[in-house]
C-alpha cells in the first residue's frame, strides 16, 4: 500500500478500514540466501538495500523481541556527518545523503529535519581542532561552517555568554545536520523491505550458529534452525553476547549510554547544540520535548539503565551552557547499550568464519549511520567485498595499526 | 553504585575512575616470539561478558588504589572487591 | 470572589484566605488548597487544553498523576511550564496561566484540529507531508512544531538556587499513607534509622481523603497522631514535599524535596528544590494505588474525573466540582464517592454501575448493569448519556462525573531496575513482580492490599521482615477491610472517540488502528500512538490501552505485558539535577600561586583545564593582544622573562626501583640517568601512541621528579599507578602527585642565570660549568628556603625552572620581579610561551593529539629497542610505520604577510584540493616576532624529506589558501647554542 496525503484523506472519509499492517508477520522459511540477525535500524536498512539495490530478496531479518526495540528506539535522533578522519567522513557523508532522500525512497515520513548542528568551541586548542575537522568535512564534499562569537550570539541568544566558566569562543556548524523521528526509521525500513519480499521475523532469538568445517550454514533460533547462505550480524550492544556463540572475542565493550527527554515545550531551540566544555548536547523534538544526553556511564553494562551521577553531570552541563532550561522538567531517562569499539569507529567486515559477517562497534554514532551502514553491509553481503566508503572498517585494523581514532583516546572504549 | 573498598569500606562509585577488563593486568611477555599477536589480543580483544565481569577501577578521589571489582554487567551487582596489586601478585606478576 | 463549590469541613485553613489569579482573573482559596481545588471551589473546571486536538480539559485527578490540568505557574524568569494544578500548593499572590491555546482558553483557534481529528489519527504524519520534498522543513514541520509543545519557557536564566544533599538510613519508606505510616511507626519504635518521604505537603495519603475511621478516630486524625509520634523520634526523619524519583544501583535513591515551591519566592538563602541522594539498606515502597478511568465517548470533558479524585476534593479540600454529580463505576469504590458527596450535601444524579448485581442505595439512584455512552457540554460537562441494562438510554444532568475503573498498584519504582510486574486476576491489575531492586519491599495498596486494614497490616509486617525485627508485634489499629469487588471493564464501545491518554489525545480508535496496522507489541503501541508518553507517563492511561490491545489480539493482559517504567517518577526540573552547578560554579577554578600577583598586573587570564593562567600581561598603550605577546617574547629572548608553569603535572617517584620503573613508563631510556640530571621523556600508551611528554629529573639515586603536561597530569598519574600496582606490583617505588605542593616558574632568557644568582643562596654554584644544560638539584633560595632547580628550556633560551613550596610562590614571583628590575625582567603568559615553543619546534597538546606516534613527532629513534617499555611492542605495527608517515615539520608562508591557520590542511602546490590529495595538517600556528612572520608546525606526509618544498595551506572553512614552504620545525637557534650558554 502506498502512503500519501490523498490516501490519508480517503481513509479518513471511509473509517480507516483500508489500512493494512505495515509489515507481514511471516513464519520463518527453512532456508534463506541471507539471514540478518537484528531487527534494529541497521539490520532492517541492510535488508531494504539488499532487496532494493542488490536484488537480493530471499532475505530474513531475525529479531529476538520486537523490531526497533534496541538502540534505534532509544537514541537522541541526531544525524550529521561532521567527522575528521578520512576513514569515517565519506561514510557518514554518504549516510547523510541517504537520509536526505530516505522518505521518498521508503514512502515513509521519518520527519528528517535538517535544522543544523552546532558544536560550540570554548578554547583556542578546540578551535584549531574544529577548524581542522571543518576543513576535512569540506575536503570530503560535506558542508561545514565556522561561526565566530558574534554569529553565535545572533543565532543562539539564549546561551550563557555572561558568566560562563568556559566562555563560548565560536562554533562549527553543519547546516545539513539535524534530527529524525527515530522509531519511524525502523518502521519505514521494515515496511519497505517487507514490501520487497524480505521476511521480518519477530520474537525469534538466535541461540547459536551452525558452523561446519569453518563455514556458517545458518542459525539455531528459538523458532528452530534457519539455514542461510550468508549470515549477517547487526545487533549493536548485544554484539559481544551474540558473537560469543561463534567463539569470537571482539574489539568491543558494551556500555550504557543514558538519554533524556523533557516535558513538551513550545519551540525554543533552532537545531542541535553541543556543549564543548562539558557533557551535554540537546535538540528539540517536533513534539516539543528537549532531547538531550551526554557521556556514557563508563562501566561495562548490558542493563539498559544508568545511574544518577551521569544524570547530574549532563544536567550540570545543560545549566552551564543554557541556564534558561532550568525550569523545564526532565520527564524520562533511559539507557541504551552501546557497542563501544577500541578506536571509536565501527566494523563492517567478514569474520574468520566463512559465511558469517559482522556489523557493529558503532559506539554512540550508530543512529546517524543507519542508512550507510545498511547500504555498506548489504554491499558486503551481496558482493563479498567492502563498499568503497567502508573499506577502513576492517577487523584487522587493530592488528595492523590502522586505527580510526577520531578522539585520540586509544584502546579504551569508554573514552570514545 | 557503591564499591566496597577493601581498605576504606563502602564508597560511592563517583570517587572512582573505570578502566576496563581486569585482564589488562595480564600484560604479555614483551620478549616472546609471538609478542605482536599477544599484545594485539591483550590490547584489543575483550570477552565483554553479559554477566560476571572482573574489572579495574581506580580510586582517584580516594587512596589511589587500583581495585579489581567483580560485577554483574546485567544487574550491576558487585560480589567482590580486591586490591589489584594483590590480584596481580597472585597471578605471578612481580617487577 | 465567591467559592460556590466549597463544602463544609476539610483540611483547609479557613482563617487563612489566599488571593490568586488564573488567566487574569482573581479568585480566592485557602491555605491547604491546591490550585486545582481552589479553582474548582470557584466553579472553574476548564483549566487546560490537550496536546493534539486542543480539547478543553479540567482535572482528571487530585494528584501527581494528572494529565490535563497543566498550567504555566508564576511569571518572568520563574515561569514554570506544565505545572500540575493538582499538586501546586496555593499561596497568596499565586499567578497562573493556561497554556497551549490561542487566543484564550475558552476560545482556542487550534481546536480546529479536533474537527480534523479523523485525518489526524495515530501515526498519520508518517504517511504524508512527503511531497514536495522541500515542503516538510519549509512548511509542514514549522507549523507542526509551533502547534506542538505545551507550555513555554521564559528564555531567561532561572534565578533560583538549587542544592544537593546526601542522606543515609536503615529503612527508606516511600509514601506516608496508612502502610507507610504504620511501617515508620514499627521501624521507628524498634530504633531503626528511618526516612519517611511523601510527595504531598501533608502526610497521610488516602487517609486524608477518606471518611474511614481507624481505632474509632477519623482516619486523618489518626494519621496526624502518627505523624506527631514519628516527629518525636530522633531516629525518624520525615520528608514532606519529597518525591522519591528513582531507584538506582546498590540502594541509592534519588529524591527531590520541593523546599520553596509553596512560597511566592524562596526565603533568603533557601534553595527552591534539593536533590537528595538517599543511601539505604532497605526500602519499603508504600506508594499506594492510582485509580484508573473507563474509556467512553467524550470522556474527557472538564468535569469528568476519577471518582477517587472527586472524593479527595470533597473530603480533604471541601470542594465539589459541581453541585450535581454522577458516578460511573465497575467496582465498589465508586459507591464510596457517591456516599461521601451525598453526605456533604451534593446532589447525586445517579451511580452508573456496569455490574448488574450490585446493591441499591436509599440515598441515591443506582443504575445497575448500565454504561455511560457519551457526554455533552462544550467547555464543561452538562449531560451524560447512559445506556441502561434494558438497552434504553437516559440523559443525566450533571456538572461532574466521577469514574472508577478499579485501582492500579503504584509500582513504578519496582520497575526501575527492569523488574516486571505480574498480573493479579482478583484485582484486575498488575502487582509488583518478584524481581525487585535489591533491598526493596512493597506494602499496602502498592502491593495490592487495597483496604485500610490491609495497608496497616502489611506496613507493620513488611517493616518487621525488612529490618528483621524480633519480638512481639505491637497491636494493629482497627480499620475497614472491605474486599475488592470488581468486574473488569475497560471501555464502552462507542461511535465517536473515547479517550485513553487524555494529554496526548490517544483514543480507543487509535489503539484499534495501531493493532490493524501491525503495531501490536506494547512498545510499538506506545511509540506509534504516543500512548503514555505525555508528562504523566501514562499513569492513568497505560492500563486501558493495554487491555484494549490484549482484547484485540486475543491475548490476556499478562501476555500483552507492560511497557517499562523509567525514572523519574514525576518530572524534575533540569536545574534540580544540576544543583549549585551553574555559571562560574560549573567546574572548580584552580588558581596558580602567582595568580593574585598577576591580577594586580592586569593580566588577561585563560582557562586551561580547570586552571586559570595568565595569557598575557598588557602594558599601558597596548591596544591589541599581539602587541603584548610580541613584547613578552622579544623581552624574554633579549634579556629575561618569567612564566608561572606550576600547572604542569608534577609526580614524585621514589624507591630503589624508581629508575627501572621510569624505564618502563618512558619509551626512552632512564636507568642510566645520573643524579643531578634531567632528561626529556616521551611516554607512550600501550597502543604505541604518544600519551604525554615532559621531563624527569633525578634528585637522588632513588628519587625522580617527573613533570607532565598540564592537560594530562591526572591521566598520567593514573597510568603510572596502574603500571605500579597492576603491572609491576613488586617494584619498590612510590608515587605521589605534587602538582599543588610546588610553585614552579620558568626563568628564561640570556639574563636568567644572572637573575637567579641574586636569589639562589650563595653556596649553590649555578654557573654553566657547575650547573649545565639539563642539570637539576635541591637548592635553597632567599636565605634558606628549600627549592628545586632544573636547567630546562621550553623557550629555547638559556632557561631554568625553579620550584619552591607553593605557599612561597607568590613571594618568589614578587622577588623575581623586584630583583629582575635591572634586567628589565618581563612576566610572560601562555601566549608568549606558546609562540616561543612553536619557534623552537617543541610539541605540545596540539601535536600530542592522541593519534601521533614517536615517529610522527620525529622521535622515532628515541623508542629504545634495548628495553621493554609500555607501548613499544604495539608501536611496531605496520600501520604506524608507513613509508609516508606524517612527520612534524615547520611551515612558513612564502609571502611574509600571509596568515597561517592551525587546522588548515596541506596540499601539493599543484593538483586537486580534496581529501584524496591531503598531505597533512597544521597543528599550531603563531606570529613569530623573531621571524617577523606567521609560522606553523604541521604533520606532513614524508615530511622529513620535503624540506624546502612549496605547498598550499588550505582552510576552506575559514576561506583561506596560502602558499607555504616546508622548513625545519626548529625556527629559532636550531643548533641549541642559546640554551647551552
Amino acid at each position: 500500500m502506498r502512503y500519501s496525503g490523498f490516501r490519508v484523506i480517503k481513509e479518513a472519509l471511509t473509517g480507516h478500514k483500508g489500512w493494512t499492517p505495515a509489515w507481514r508477520d511471516p513464519e520463518p522459511k527453512p532456508q534463506y540466501d541471507i539471514v540478518i540477525i537484528g531487527g534494529g535500524g541497521h539490520g532492517l536498512a541492510t535488508a531494504h538495500y539488499l532487496a532494493s539495490v542488490y536484488a537480493q530478496a530471499n532475505v530474513a531479518v531475525l529479531e529476538k523481541g520486537w523490531i526497533g526495540g534496541g538502540n534505534v528506539g532509544r537514541n537522541t535522533t541526531i544525524i550529521r556527518s561532521n567527522y575528521l578522519l578520512d576513514g569515517n567522513e565519506p561514510f557518514y557523508e554518504m549516510s547523510l545523503k541517504l537520509w536526505e532522500g530516505l522518505e521518498q525512497d521508503l514512502n515513509y515520513n521519518a520527519m528528517i529535519s535538517q535544522r543544523g548542528i552546532m558544536n560550540l568551541i570554548h578554547s583556542d586548542a578546540q578551535r584549531d581542532a574544529f577548524i581542522r575537522r571543518g576543513n576535512a568535512m569540506i575536503l570530503n564534499g560535506a558542508d561545514a561552517e565556522y561561526l565566530d562569537l558574534p554569529a553565535i550570539k545572533r543565532e543562539y541568544p539564549f546561551l550563557n555568554f555572561d558568566d560562563a566558566r568556559f566562555p563560548i569562543k565560536g562554533g562549527l556548524a553543519q547546516r545539513r545536520g539535524g534530527t529524525v523521528r527515530h522509531d519511524a526509521v525502523a518502521w519505514g525500513y521494515a515496511r519497505a523491505a517487507d514490501g520487497r519480499g524480505v521476511d521480518i521475523i519477530q520474537n525469534c532469538e538466535v541461540t547459536g550458529f551452525r558452523i561446519e568445517n569453518g563455514v556458517c550454514k545458518g542459525v539455531e533460533t528459538s523458532r528452530g534452525f534457519i539455514g542461510a547462505g550468508k549470515v549477517g550480524c547487526a545487533v549493536a550492544g548485544s554484539s559481544g553476547r551474540l558473537m560469543a556463540k561463534a567463539d569470537m572475542r571482539l574489539p568491543i565493550e558494551s556500555h550504557v549510554l543514558q538519554a533524556f527527554v523533557s516535558e513538551g515545550l513550545k519551540p525554543v531551540l533552532p537545531g542541535v547544540i553541543t556543549f564543548g566544555a562539558g557533557h551535554f548536547y540537546v535538540s528539540q523534538s517536533d513534539k516539543g520535548g528537549l532531547v538531550f544526553g551526554g557521556d556514557i556511564d563508563g562501566y561495562n553494562s548490558y542493563a539498559q539503565r544508568g545511574n544518577l551521577p551521569v544524570v547530574e553531570d549532563v544536567c550540570e552541563g545543560g545549566m552551564a551552557i543554557m541556564p534558561m532550561i532550568g525550569r523545564a522538567r526532565l520527564l524520562r531517562m533511559w539507557g541504551g547499550i552501546m557497542d563501544m569499539s577500541m578506536d571509536g569507529s565501527p566494523i563492517i567486515d567478514r569474520t574468520h568464519i566463512e559465511g558469517l559477517y559482522f556489523n557493529g562497534g558503532w559506539c554512540y554514532g550508530g543512529f546517524k549511520a543507519t542508512p550507510a551502514s545498511g547500504m555498506c553491509f548489504a554491499h558486503l553481503l551481496a558482493r563479498d567485498a567492502p563498499h568503497p566508503n567502508a573499506t577502513a572498517y576492517r577487523f584487522d585494523r587493530f592488528q595492523t595499526g590502522h586505527m580510526i581514532d577520531e578522539k585520540g583516546m586509544g584502546n579504551q572504549p569508554n573514552l570514545h | 553504585m557503591i564499591i566496597n573498598h577493601p581498605l576504606l569500606g563502602p564508597r560511592d562509585s563517583s570517587e572512582f575512575v573505570y578502566l576496563g577488563d581486569a585482564s589488562l593486568i595480564n600484560r604479555p611477555d614483551p620478549d616472546a616470539e609471538d609478542r605482536a599477536q599477544s599484545f594485539y589480543e591483550y590490547g584489543y580483544l575483550r570477552i565483554n561478558p553479559a554477566g560476571m565481569h572482573r574489572e579495574l577501577w581506580f580510586h582517584e578521589a580516594g587512596d589511589r588504589s587500583w581495585l579489581v571489582v567483580t560485577r554483574d554487567t546485567t544487574t550491576h551487582e558487585i560480589t567482590s572487591v580486591e586490591m589489584a596489586r594483590d590480584v596481580a601478585r597472585a597471578q605471578g606478576r612481580s617487577k | 470572589m465567591t467559592q460556590k463549590n466549597r463544602l463544609s469541613g476539610g483540611q483547609i485553613d479557613r482563617t487563612k484566605p489566599m488571593k490568586f489569579m488564573f488567566d487574569g482573573r482573581f479568585h480566592q482559596g485557602y491555605q491547604g488548597d491546591t490550585l486545582a481545588s481552589a479553582l474548582l471551589a470557584n466553579n472553574v473546571r476548564l483549566m487546560g487544553r490537550s496536546f493534539k486536538y486542543h480539547r478543553p480539559r479540567g482535572p482528571l485527578t487530585a494528584g501527581s498523576e494528572e494529565p490535563n490540568a497543566l498550567v504555566e505557574l508564576r511569571g518572568g524568569a520563574r515561569q514554570e511550564p506544565n505545572t500540575r494544578a493538582t499538586t501546586a500548593e496555593l499561596f497568596d499572590g499565586l499567578v497562573a496561566k493556561s497554556q497551549n491555546r490561542w487566543p484564550s482558553l475558552a476560545f482556542d483557534a487550534m481546536a480546529i484540529n479536533d474537527r480534523l481529528s479523523n485525518f489526524l489519527t495515530a501515526g498519520f504524519y508518517y504517511k504524508t507531508f512527503m511531497w514536495p520534498k522541500a515542503f516538510w522543513e519549509k512548511l509542514y514541520e514549522p507549523v507542526i512544531r509551533k502547534a506542538a509543545g505545551l507550555g513555554s519557557l521564559s528564555m531567561k536564566a532561572d534565578p533560583d538556587e538549587y542544592d544537593k544533599g546526601f542522606r543515609h538510613c536503615d529503612l527508606l519508606i516511600i509514601g506516608a499513607g496508612p502502610a507507610g505510616l504504620m511501617a515508620a511507626l514499627t521501624a521507628g519504635r524498634a530504633g531503626a534509622e528511618v526516612i519517611l518521604a511523601d510527595e504531598d505537603f501533608s502526610m497521610g495519603g488516602r487517609l486524608n481523603a477518606e471518611t474511614f475511621s481507624i481505632n474509632n478516630e477519623v482516619a486523618s486524625d489518626w494519621a496526624a497522631a502518627a505523624v506527631a509520634e514519628l516527629s518525636s523520634m530522633t531516629n525518624v526523619r520525615l520528608m514532606t514535599r519529597t518525591t522519591v524519583i528513582g531507584a538506582f544501583d546498590h540502594g541509592i535513591y534519588g529524591a527531590v524535596e520541593r523546599v520553596s515551591d509553596h512560597l511566592h519566592t524562596p526565603d533568603a538563602g533557601k534553595p527552591r528544590q534539593i536533590l537528595w541522594r538517599i543511601y539505604t539498606n532497605k526500602t519499603m515502597l508504600c506508594a499506594g494505588a492510582i485509580e484508573r478511568p473507563i474509556a467512553f465517548d467524550n470522556n474527557d470533558r472538564p468535569g469528568v474525573m476519577l471518582a477517587s479524585a472527586m472524593r479527595s476534593y470533597a473530603n480533604r479540600w471541601a470542594v465539589t466540582p459541581a453541585q450535581r454529580v454522577a458516578i460511573f463505576t465497575n467496582n465498589d469504590d465508586g459507591h464510596r464517592t457517591a456516599m461521601d458527596l451525598h453526605a456533604k450535601g451534593v446532589k447525586i444524579a445517579a451511580v452508573v454501575d456496569t455490574r448488574p448485581d450490585v446493591a441499591l442505595s436509599d440515598d441515591y439512584q443506582v443504575l445497575r448493569g448500565a454504561q455511560v455512552l457519551d457526554t455533552k457540554g462544550r467547555l464543561g460537562l452538562t449531560f451524560a448519556e447512559v445506556k441502561l441494562a434494558d438497552g434504553t438510554e437516559r440523559t443525566l444532568e450533571c456538572g461532574a462525573l466521577g469514574v472508577s475503573g478499579g485501582w492500579n498498584p503504584n509500582l513504578h519504582l519496582t520497575c526501575h531496575q527492569r523488574g516486571r510486574p505480574t498480573w493479579d486476576e482478583a484485582l484486575s491489575a498488575f502487582v509488583p513482580g518478584d524481581n525487585l531492586p535489591d533491598g526493596m519491599h512493597v506494602a499496602g495498596a502498592a502491593n495490592g492490599a487495597l483496604s485500610t486494614h490491609g495497608a496497616l497490616e502489611t506496613g507493620m509486617k513488611v517493616a518487621r521482615q525488612a529490618l528483621e525485627i524480633e519480638g512481639r508485634a505491637g497491636k494493629l489499629p482497627q480499620a475497614e477491610d472491605a474486599p475488592v469487588k470488581i468486574t473488569p471493564f475497560w471501555f464502552v464501545e462507542g461511535t465517536t472517540r473515547g479517550w485513553l491518554d487524555q494529554q496526548n489525545d490517544v483514543t480507543v480508535k487509535d489503539v484499534k488502528l495501531s493493532h490493524q496496522e501491525g503495531f501490536r507489541s506494547v512498545e510499538h503501541l506506545k511509540r506509534y500512538t504516543t500512548l503514555g508518553m505525555a508528562t504523566d507517563q501514562g499513569k492513568t492511561s497505560n492500563m486501558g490501552g493495554l487491555a484494549i490491545m490484549a482484547e484485540l489480539a486475543g491475548k490476556t493482559i499478562e501476555q500483552t505485558g507492560t511497557t517499562i517504567f523509567r525514572p523519574p517518577y514525576t518530572p524534575v526540573p533540569i536545574a534540580t539535577f544540576a544543583g549549585r552547578i551553574k555559571g562560574m560554579e560549573f567546574h572548580p577554578t584552580r588558581l596558580t600561586p602567582s595568580h593574585y600577583w598577576a591580577k594586580e598586573q592586569g593580566a588577561v587570564f585563560v582557562e586551561v583545564g580547570n586552571w586559570l593562567r595568565a595569557q598575557w600581561f598588557p602594558r599601558p598603550g597596548e591596544t591589541h593582544w599581539r602587541q603584548s605577546v610580541d613584547r613578552e617574547v622579544a623581552a624574554t629572548r633579549a634579556s629575561v622573562g618569567v612564566c608561572d608553569c606550576t600547572t604542569l603535572g608534577k609526580i614524585d617517584v621514589q624507591g630503589t626501583d624508581a629508575a627501572d620503573f621510569l624505564n618502563k613508563i618512558y619509551c626512552n631510556a632512564f636507568a642510566k640517568l645520573p643524579v643531578g640530571k634531567t632528561r626529556y621523556g616521551l611516554m607512550l600508551r600501550e597502543d604505541g601512541i604518544a600519551m604525554d611528554d615532559g621531563t624527569a629529573g633525578r634528585l637522588a639515586e632513588d628519587h625522580f621528579v617527573v613533570t607532565t603536561t598540564t592537560a594530562n597530569a591526572a591521566k598520567v598519574y593514573q597510568h603510572m599507578e596502574f603500571a605500579r600496582q597492576c603491572l609491576f606490583p613488586d617494584m619498590d617505588v612510590q608515587l605521589i602527585s605534587t602538582t599543588e605542593a610546588w610553585a614552579q616558574y620558568a626563568v628564561a632568557g640570556p639574563n636568567s642565570r644572572k637573575l637567579l644568582r641574586k636569589i639562589v643562596d650563595a653556596e649553590f654554584d649555578i654557573s654553566n660549568e657547575a650547573f649545565p644544560f639539563m642539570a637539576c638539584g635541591n637548592i635553597t633560595v632567599c636565605g634558606g628556603l628549600r627549592a628545586r632547580l632544573f636547567r630546562i628550556s621550553f623557550s629555547g633560551e638559556l632557561a631554568f625552572e625553579i620550584a619552591v613550596p607553593a605557599r612561597y610562590g607568590d613571594a618568589l614571583m614578587r622577588r623575581l620581579m623586584k630583583d629582575g628590575e635591572e634586567f628589565n625582567v618581563t612576566p610572560y603568559g601562555t601566549e608568549a610561551l606558546g609562540v616561543m615553543r612553536i619557534e623552537k619546534g617543541h610539541a605540545a597538546g596540539n601535536e600530542l593529539n592522541g593519534t601521533t606516534t614517536a615517529l610522527n613527532l620525529g622521535m622515532g629513534r628515541m623508542v629504545s629497542k634495548k628495553k621493554d617499555s609500555i607501548g613499544s611492542v604495539l608501536s611496531e605495527r605496520p600501520g604506524l610505520n608507513a613509508d609516508d608517515a606524517l612527520k612534524l615539520v615547520g611551515i612558513k608562508p612564502l609571502n611574509k604577510s600571509d596568515k597561517v591557520t592551525a587546522g588548515g590542511h596541506l596540499m601539493n602546490a599543484q593538483g586537486p584540493v580534496d581529501a584524496a590529495h591531503d598531505q597533512g595538517y597544521v597543528t599550531s600556528a603563531a606570529f613569530s616576532p623573531s621571524l617577523d612572520s606567521m609560522i606553523g608546525l604541521a604533520f606532513l606526509k614524508s615530511g622529513e624529506v620535503r624540506m624546502g618544498e612549496r605547498l598550499r595551506l588550505v582552510s576552506p572553512v575559514t576561506d583561506l589558501t596560502v602558499e607555504v614552504e616546508v622548513v625545519s620545525a626548529h625556527f629559532v637557534d636550531p643548533e641549541g647554542e642559546r640554551l647551552r650558554a
